[in-house]
């Protein structure tokens, strides 16, 4: 497989959000999600009632990639910081470790200036975080729930 | 790569629908979005010209059940499939967990499916994957149409090593879900056979 599988355990999803929840409140932000660059959301804080937070996720990651794209070309190593700027809202994308996306989507209520001296801060947890997850997705001792699945489990799920 | 999440056990594994330019990878995805429950299925998101070709990816995320009490999701995406669009769809297959070849069966078309297979397998390998070890499948679609090879022909040209091969109306949805049961299949067995 070419990327390790990345794999969240309570310990670890718990600091996450603590940081996203955080990022909430001290930026005002309306909403912070954190992607995987694949495109998987893993979490989401603020008010995210009518939001398709999976869509967003989605969208999110295909936008760095393209950006990604972009650096490339120009051969620059990344493109880590991108803003949006909408009439109501505004969007702040910032890739954390090369690994994940972290979004913040906000109002008028706060700052960008703000926003950013935020992110910069959750940035440098997450970066730890994200380093200790993958530490452990790379541990070969560490059960996967995969390890118990059979094959009957396997074909019980296409039965129709 | 997938993604399990232990707090809300959930799994999450990535699908992506590969082939030459309109043979019928958005066809599948809109197939399966409209003949699927309504609360197994999110969005389905298309980022398309003002003709409709895609221009970067459709997705569309799926639930297709409980394995152990974790949910398993598939994240269905499919390339932009027009020549020029190669850096877009090198972008698309990072992290791919399964890979759909949906190749269009008309005999004017064999040269592109070609073409795309190739493309496929190059891209895949800058990606550090190989065509030959990662869940695929292969579906012959447009067996509507006329003047098309036949599946001995197709199954030649296009799948040597013999994976699982579907033929498909992906307009009438002939073959849709079996090919996406059989590649999701593919991908929960490989997820299992890593875990061992």
């Amino acid at each position: 497989m070419a990327s390790p599988q990345m794999v969240m355990y309570e310990e670890e999803f718990a600091q996450v959000q603590a940081v996203t929840d955080r990022l909430v409140q001290d930026a005002n932000a309306r909403v912070v999600f954190v992607v995987d660059k694949n495109g998987q959301l893993i979490s989401a804080s603020g008010d995210t009632g009518d939001l398709d937070t999976t869509s967003l996720a989605s969208l999110a990651a295909g936008n760095i990639a393209a950006t990604g794209g972009i650096a490339q070309l120009l051969r620059e190593q990344e493109f880590a910081t991108q803003y949006h700027e909408g009439v109501r809202q505004n969007v702040h994308i910032q890739v954390v470790s090369s690994r994940v996306i972290l979004v913040v989507i906000f109002d008028n209520r706060t700052s960008l200036g703000l926003v950013r001296l935020r992110v910069k801060r959750a940035n440098e947890h997450l970066s730890r975080i994200f380093e200790m997850v993958m530490a452990k997705a790379q541990d070969p001792f560490r059960n996967s729930p995969f390890a118990e699945i059979t094959d009957d489990d396997i074909d019980n799920l296409f039965n129709d | 790569m997938s993604f399990i999440n232990y707090l809300s056990r959930e799994i999450n594994c990535k699908i992506v629908y590969y082939g030459p330019g309109l043979c019928g990878k958005t066809t599948n995805l809109q197939y399966i979005y409209n003949r699927t429950n309504p609360d197994a299925k999110g969005k389905m998101i298309s980022l398309a010209t003002e003709t409709e070709r895609t221009l970067f990816f459709d997705f569309l995320p799926l639930e297709i059940g409980e394995i152990r009490g974790f949910k398993t999701r598939f994240h269905l995406y499919t390339v932009p499939g027009q020549v020029f669009y190669d850096a877009s769809r090198k972008l698309i297959l990072k992290g791919v967990d399964g890979v759909v070849f949906v190749a269009d069966s008309q005999m004017l078309r064999a040269e592109a499916n070609i073409e795309s297979m190739d493309n496929l397998r190059t891209n895949l390998a800058e990606q550090g994957y190989n065509l030959d070890t990662v869940p695929y499948v292969v579906q012959y679609n447009k067996r509507d149409m006329p003047n098309i090879s036949s599946v001995d022909e197709l199954s030649r040209m296009l799948n040597p090593q013999r994976v699982p091969e579907f033929l498909a109306v992906a307009t009438t949805g002939e073959g849709v879900f079996e090919t996406l049961k059989s590649v999701a299949k593919l991908v929960l067995t490989e997820l299992k056979r890593g875990a061992a």
